[in-house]
């Protein structure tokens, strides 16, 4: 049974992990950029879900917290792409990454300023409700429970949306050649700041289960996340979106077993361990291609 | 213009007798030292994980001089340092502060860095008080030096460890235990050293012991680990930060019927989480409780709460008192004493005077044991219908 809750906790965590490194995964795919700054969106939706569901601050409805975490990201991501890296969309690829690391300081020293250094508490329980439902002797709180179902429609619905919709099939063409993809009509920056969009949006509801099963937000909380997450797209092969969803859940089940073992200082080392295995053996990802440079 | 010559002859000679008098009266101390103004050094993180803490002390220590100051005389001023809870910056902020020729230094706030400035301190001769450290090897060295300059107004991890394990067998009556730590904080370590020992001694079962590293967000898997084993007690030397995840994680991994057991670094807890349902029942021990019956406590909550609109909590208190019985010593040594306030032998003569303070504060009577670590009472902390409520000393 205790096998079972650590699964679950291996889940839960695998989910954020996923829906994060979707985010890096997609904006790699498309224009080949590290985004840096990705981690920090979940910082500025945990901010903003706290303060609209707190009741210290606005006290809003669940869902219409969730909304605006979501849309809140969304629009953030679309600023953030058209100030900081549209401008350098022909510029050389290690400029757009400092300025992805740049952007990721601006963040985080922004919300230090305006929100100070002390971590908040995150009202998880005006999100969802405390308690769980008992299987046999096996006991699931809410908040695992809910956590992996968001994950899992989110990546459906993701799904949907880049398989079988004329916005997705854009995507996928861009993503596999550029230019040839302008010369068919598609116009490129509105794809590029559709997927940013969307990663963004992925990143709030990633936001939301974080805050939810981590009560804590602070200004730095995306550092450690984006780490991981980024660690999982690279697993699962970055570029490729099932690739993000397997290496999420991977990194999350890793740190679970290996904390079921008794080894929870070894956590992270041995999910750094997992990253230079399949670099060693299968460098482009569990799900990656292997590109020919062309010379 | 001869005439001119012998006015300035003997308005210099004048000048020189007052000078000379003034040096006597220097050296006999009290009333003419009211021009003097001496400077102190201030290392507390201000950013950082544990702002917290070093916010609190600020605050409080800031208190206690600006009611000082506001006394006329002898003036103090500070020259603080934002160490932000890291060791390596702690000891450039302890250069920088002693390249600015500070007499005495009033931190850092937690043990890490406090320990790492330390035995430069000690080579200085800087006097030094911490409000808050509390780990052992703060002011006694791993090969048992004594640091004999550095002073605090809290007690220490042995002593908080060894309470706790004492508290579940006599008041909980308790068999089995678990302790989650973390082997990234020294505080942590210190605490969960004394304990295991402590149940050893009084035949108290330690079953499982989980770690986690400081930064960490996800707690489950230790404590699914921790609710295997159902233990009576589970004794969590962590900070606010970590509690404040630890707490909600153990009620949704079903960790029932295991009374939470924590120490000072739960100072604050139930004021930063909005809803502490998950932590109900706990104890923990402190050094300072504002239901304290005592006129000298209720002033001191006034004056922080006039000042800042929140009840000042342990570190505050505790940084009252510090400041309180750092400037005991220096208006003592200055009495006593007319070194230059900047120079090697003040600060000396200073650390002697901490040595043989004697003097009640906001967290009660303080007098310095060989080691420097002052004799207290524990204060006892029950969270009860969320609120945290003063069960009593023990």
């Amino acid at each position: 049974m205790f096998f079972v809750s650590h699964l679950v906790n291996g889940l839960q965590l695998g989910s954020i992990y996923a829906l994060v490194a979707l985010g890096y995964t997609m904006v790699y795919g498309i224009i080949k950029l590290l985004n840096f700054a990705h981690g920090d969106f979940i910082m500025v939706g945990g901010y903003i879900a706290l303060f609209s569901l707190s009741t210290t601050f606005f006290g809003l409805p669940p869902a219409v917290a969730v909304v605006l975490t979501i849309v809140g990201c969304m629009l953030l991501a679309v600023v953030v792409e058209k100030l900081a890296y549209r401008p350098l969309r022909n510029a050389p690829r290690i400029s757009v990454l400092i300025t992805a690391i740049g952007v990721s300081l601006l963040l985080q020293n922004l919300a230090q300023y305006f929100f100070g250094a002390t971590p908040m508490n995150f009202p998880t329980h005006l999100l969802i409700p405390a308690g769980g439902i008992t299987m046999g002797d096996v006991f699931v709180a809410y908040t695992p429970l809910i956590t992996i179902i968001a994950a899992l429609i989110s990546m459906v619905i993701l799904t949907y949306l880049v398989q079988r919709t004329k916005l997705g099939k854009a995507m996928r063409a861009v993503s596999e050649d550029t230019e040839a993809a302008q010369l068919m009509g598609i116009n490129v920056n509105t794809i590029i700041t559709f997927t940013f969009a969307v990663g963004a949006g992925l990143a709030g509801i990633g936001a939301l289960l974080y805050g939810a099963g981590y009560p804590r937000i602070e200004h730095t909380l995306g550092v450690m996340l984006g780490l991981m997450a980024f660690v999982a797209a690279v697993v699962g092969g970055i570029g490729s979106i099932p690739g993000a969803m397997i290496g999420g859940f991977a990194i999350g089940l890793v740190e679970a077993l290996v904390t079921a073992l008794g080894f929870s200082e070894w956590r992270i080392g041995a999910v750094f361990l997992i990253l230079i295995i399949v670099l060693m053996v299968r460098p482009t990802g569990i799900m990656g291609r292997s590109m020919m440079e062309k010379v | 213009m001869k005439k001119l010559r012998i006015l300035c002859l003997v308005v210099a000679m004048l000048m020189v007798i007052g000078l000379l008098a003034g040096c006597g009266g220097g050296g006999g101390g009290n009333g003419d030292a009211d021009a003097d103004v001496i400077t102190i050094g201030v290392l507390a993180p201000l950013t950082g994980g544990v702002a917290q803490f070093g916010t609190s002390v600020y605050r409080g220590l800031n208190l206690y001089i600006d009611q000082f100051n506001a006394r006329g005389g002898l003036q103090i001023e500070t020259i603080t340092f934002d160490e932000e809870g890291n060791a390596s910056l702690a000891v450039t902020g302890y250069n920088s502060l002693f390249d600015q020729n500070v007499t005495a230094i009033i931190g850092a706030v937690t043990s890490g860095p406090t320990m790492a400035v330390v035995p430069f301190a000690f080579e200085d001769n800087m006097p030094m008080i911490t409000a808050s450290a509390t780990h052992a090897g703060v002011t006694v060295a791993d090969d048992g030096t004594v640091f004999t300059n550095m002073f605090r107004s809290c007690f220490i991890d042995p002593f908080q460890g060894q309470k706790m394990a004492e508290f579940a067998v006599e008041v909980l009556e308790a068999r089995t235990a678990a302790i989650l730590f973390s082997n990234e904080i020294d505080y942590s370590i210190g605490l969960r050293d004394a304990f295991e020992e402590k149940a050893r001694e009084l035949g108290l079962e330690v079953v499982v012991v989980e770690n986690f590293p400081d930064d960490a967000v996800d707690f489950r898997g230790q404590l699914t680990n921790i609710a295997q084993h159902n233990p009576d007690v589970l004794f969590v030397p962590a900070y606010v930060r970590h509690i404040a995840l630890i707490g909600p994680q153990s009620a949704e991994v079903g960790l029932e019927g295991t009374t939470l057991l924590g120490a000072d670094g739960w100072a604050g807890t139930v004021a930063f989480m909005e809803d502490v349902s998950s932590i109900e029942g706990a104890y923990f021990l402190t050094g300072f409780s504002p239901d304290v019956d005592d006129p000298m406590v209720q002033q001191f909550i006034r004056d922080y709460q006039a000042r800042h609109g929140s009840i000042p909590d342990m570190f505050a208190a505790q940084a009252f008192d510090a400041a309180m019985i750092l400037i005991d010593a220096i208006e003592r040594t200055l009495a006593a004493t007319d070194y230059n306030p900047a120079s090697e032998e003040f600060r000396i003569a200073l650390i002697a005077n901490m040595a043989r303070t004697n003097l009640t504060g906001v967290t009660g009577h303080i007098a310095f044991d060989e080691f420097n670590n002052p004799q207290k009472t524990a204060v006892i902390l029950n969270v009860a219908d969320g609120v945290e409520v003063f069960w009593g000393y023990f």
